[in-house]
């Protein structure tokens, strides 16, 4: 038994070639609502849309936001809303081809220095300056590998405005968005999973969405929540096969080395997606798979991975539990512990390094409160947790 | 942009003077808002290319459409140079004798505004006075002075509309008590008591009031200076006709925020007025050991913004510097950099002992020759609004004020317990919940180690 519980440890931990991609099932009543097929990029585009729509107090900006944005997550936003409330951010003003530039920056690494210089500690500053006067400042960095200039303004500045202050202000209209983990050939600074930097921080609320439905729900729950949020995009899921075609123009040869990988994210983006306004609840993990023998905790594109992991263990018997945590702090400590009380079993699995991981806070969280039910697993007590180290 | 050129060669003296006053058609044609690196010639310090350089440029006459507008071009290779051997001037009203500077143009403080806005520089210096004093004697953590500065917190507030914004470093005390900020409220934010309005979670001196919109100061340097620009955009967009105020010491603009606020606001059009007070000191660190520019005032043509030198120590200059600015950043939707040049009299805080570090002849220079207070006491005294025993009675009675204010402040109780849970998050989430119940576990079952009797459980 043992060894089959390392084994799906192995599978979560890493990509197989030859999995089925397909949409995580999603808990959505889609009944009275029109939906669409649409990749996560879509649905963010969607929720931007509502967002500035519903709220005139609303903006949104960064890099390339203008123009649509590199993920095209702001497509068609500046025409509508304009550029007094969707606009570019200093320094990204040249006139470059932007998805040319784009497909260069994600796939030839060599390439990557003229995105870099954008202003990201302006960006942040600025936002938490206009969310301070009751406005929803929704700012983009264009990957969260680039987020670090502003650290400093989301630790010490937004995440305590409201508590230095004794609620006398309040920087609760901000919402950070920003794509991250791996995916293609993104190199050191287009993959970088940062998210436990940010979990250390009382203050701000930190959510990661799985699909594109989910994205759609819980950006406009982040924007509309009253406090500030940094969202973490999976990029892995933000593609579109227009772009892989267009990169694929651009190379001239083929090889079917990217065609598979293009033809694999783009399948697994598509999901159905209500067309309406509709917001999921923070700080709420999600079941998505019930089971006995195991729990199964992770968040963002791991758990398209977490899921074949439970079906290849359910060949074997096995029976997982999948549970998404969507939002890392404060995260549903309650959803887990229930899990863990009834299977006695945890693994939890995310990109981004093992040590000082998020995974490391649920494990010790989950065996202060659990211990004397969880059964030793792998290399420390009561867990499995698995990324890379580099 | 040839045509500048060429005017700017002509008009040195015009130039110099217009940098004194900012105004006039000149300026505004100079510096007028363009895309792009349209600017990159007329952001140009006009002292650093010579006459034949420009001469040179205007007779070649032809220009490069680069990206963000046209350039003129020259086949001669000049490096512009790193400084000019003349430093860029710096406004002043007043001589240091409390006489107007003859042919200054500016306009005439009336009594009841001079009067008091002098009595709020004593109030200032009266209170720092005493709350440093309490911190020497152990019953106030911390505490930072704002001794020869009071002339820029006290005129550059009065020159604002109290609906404008201001986002202070920590040394703008006076901003608070000229807003109308109490000497009790800021006595009861330095003890930390129930009545703090920042519930007695920070330093002291780290104010802030959101029925005087003074965005609560945090320690962190200059990360208010990109936050103002948002905060005026906001202003902008909700056509208030009111700004946003940032203040920064000289130190602070050698951080990253500060290009990026200044940065953002020339880009976003953004009506923020940028106070920097260069006081010399960043704690130990000399202005030349800060930045080898001509001090920050140099800065703003390098972001397209305008930008003035003043003298912080002289009231009249402040203020009039600061409305012409507010004027500007409002009507014509701009940021404004004012570099108002004064001396930090006092240590940097309470942690600080600057006579280590800078001789103590040159402190009590500025303490007593270039007294700001001193110098606008010799100005209404000689208007005749000021008499000597207004003098006295108004020292009695501001330190009766302040002395009243720390008893008071000092008997009252500390913020209750779940303060250090609250305002984390909007709503408290259940894992403060359980961090507040299992503190309050802790302090039953260890009464000694946990005493209670200044704070409600």
């Amino acid at each position: 038994m043992g060894s089959n519980f390392r084994r799906i440890g192995k599978l979560a931990a890493i990509s197989s070639k030859n999995q089925s991609c397909r949409g995580l099932s999603s808990s959505l009543n889609k009944n009275d609502t029109s939906t669409k097929s649409v990749n996560l990029f879509s649905a963010i585009n969607q929720a931007l849309h509502i967002a500035l729509d519903s709220d005139p107090r609303s903006y949104v900006f960064g890099e390339d936001v203008g123009f649509g944005g590199v993920f095209r997550c702001t497509t068609g936003l500046a025409d509508r809303f304009g550029k007094q409330r969707v606009f570019n951010t200093p320094l990204c003003e040249q006139e470059i081809q932007h998805e040319f530039h784009f497909i260069q920056v994600t796939f030839l690494c060599q390439e990557v220095y003229p995105l870099m210089v954008f202003d990201v500690q302006g960006i942040v500053g600025f936002a938490i300056g206009l969310a301070a006067m009751d406005n929803r400042a929704i700012a983009e960095i264009q990957f969260a590998d680039y987020i670090f200039p502003a650290f400093d303004q989301i630790v010490n500045e937004a995440a305590k405005f409201r508590y230095r202050s004794g609620n006398q202000f309040n920087c609760g209209g901000l919402t950070i968005r920003a794509p991250y983990g791996a995916v293609g050939h993104g190199g050191h600074y287009h993959s970088q999973s940062p998210e436990s930097f940010f979990c250390h921080v009382p203050g701000i609320k930190v959510v990661i969405p799985r699909s594109p439905q989910q994205a759609k729900g819980l950006l406009l729950s982040s924007i509309r929540d009253p406090n500030p949020v940094v969202f973490f995009e999976p990029k892995v899921i933000s593609f579109s096969l227009a772009l892989a075609s267009l990169f694929c123009q651009i190379i001239g040869t083929v090889t079917h080395y990217f065609l598979d990988e293009f033809q694999l994210l783009y399948r697994m983006a598509v999901e159905e997606v209500p067309e309406d306004d509709y917001m999921l609840p923070l700080s709420e993990a999600e079941v998505l798979r019930e089971g006995t023998d195991i729990t199964l905790v992770g968040w963002g594109a791991q758990l398209s991975i977490m899921e074949q992991a439970c079906v290849e263990a359910a060949k074997e018997g096995i029976s997982c539990e999948l549970i998404d945590l969507k939002t890392l702090i404060p995260w549903d400590k309650e959803t887990v512990e229930a899990s863990v009380k009834k299977t006695g079993r945890l693994l939890i699995s995310h990109e981004a390094p093992v040590t000082g991981g998020f995974g490391a806070e649920i494990s010790a969280s989950i065996v202060e409160r659990c211990f004397t039910r969880v059964q030793l697993l792998g290399p420390a007590l009561g867990q499995l947790i698995l990324g890379l180290k580099t | 942009m040839a045509t500048w050129f060429l005017r700017s060669s002509n008009n040195h003296g015009v130039i110099q003077k217009l940098m004194m006053t900012f105004s006039g058609k000149y300026t505004t044609t100079v510096v007028r808002r363009c895309f792009g690196s349209m600017g990159a010639g007329q952001k140009l310090d006009p002292y650093s290319c010579d006459d034949d350089y420009r001469e040179n440029i205007g007779h070649q006459n032809q220009d490069l459409d680069f990206p963000g507008g046209k350039i003129p071009l020259t086949s001669q290779m000049k490096f512009i140079s790193e400084a000019s051997d003349k430093r860029l001037p710096c406004y002043r009203v007043l001589h240091d004798d409390g006489s107007l500077i003859s042919n200054t143009i500016h306009d005439k403080l009336g009594e009841e505004v001079a009067v008091n806005m002098y009595s709020a520089m004593v109030t200032l210096k009266t209170m720092d006075t005493f709350l440093y004093e309490a911190q020497r004697q152990g019953r106030i953590s911390f505490y930072m002075t704002t001794f020869g500065e009071e002339a820029i917190n006290i005129a550059s507030a009065a020159a604002l509309s109290p609906h404008d914004f201001v986002l202070p470093q920590y040394r703008e005390a006076g901003v608070l008590l000229w807003r109308g900020f109490t000497v009790q409220e800021c006595t009861n934010q330095c003890f930390g008591n129930k009545d703090d309005k920042g519930k007695g979670r920070q330093m002291p001196v780290h104010y802030g009031s959101n029925k005087h919109n003074v965005i609560t100061i945090s320690s962190p340097l200059a990360t208010q200076i990109s936050q103002a620009a948002g905060v005026a955009y906001s202003l902008k967009m909700d056509k208030r006709g009111a700004c946003a105020v940032a203040y920064t010491g000289e130190g602070a603009t050698s951080e990253g925020d500060f290009h990026a606020g200044l940065n953002f606001a020339a880009v976003m059009e953004a009506p923020v007025i940028f106070i920097c007070r260069n006081n010399g000191w960043a704690i130990s660190t000399p202005v030349h050991e800060q930045f080898r520019s001509d001090g920050i005032v140099a800065k703003g043509l390098g972001y397209g913004i305008r930008s003035i030198r003043v003298d912080g120590n002289d009231v009249i200059a402040v203020y009039n510097a600061v409305r012409a600015a507010r004027n500007m950043a409002i009507s014509e939707e701009r940021p404004i950099l004012v570099e108002a040049m004064t001396y930090r009299v006092g240590h940097h805080s309470t942690s600080d002992d600057s006579t280590k570090y800078r001789p103590t002849n040159e402190i009590e220079y500025w303490k007593t020759a270039r007294s700001p207070i001193a110098i606008f006491r010799k100005y209404i005294q000689r208007n005749g609004w000021w008499s000597d025993d207004q003098e006295s009675e108004l020292y009695r009675d501001v330190k009766k004020q302040v002395l009243e204010a720390i008893k008071t402040a000092e008997g009252m109780e500390k913020p209750a317990l779940t303060e250090l849970f609250s305002d984390v998050y909007e709503q408290m989430p259940p894992n403060l919940h359980e961090q507040e119940r299992s503190i309050r576990d802790a302090i039953n079952k260890y009464p000694k180690d946990y005493p209670t009797s200044d704070f409600h459980v």
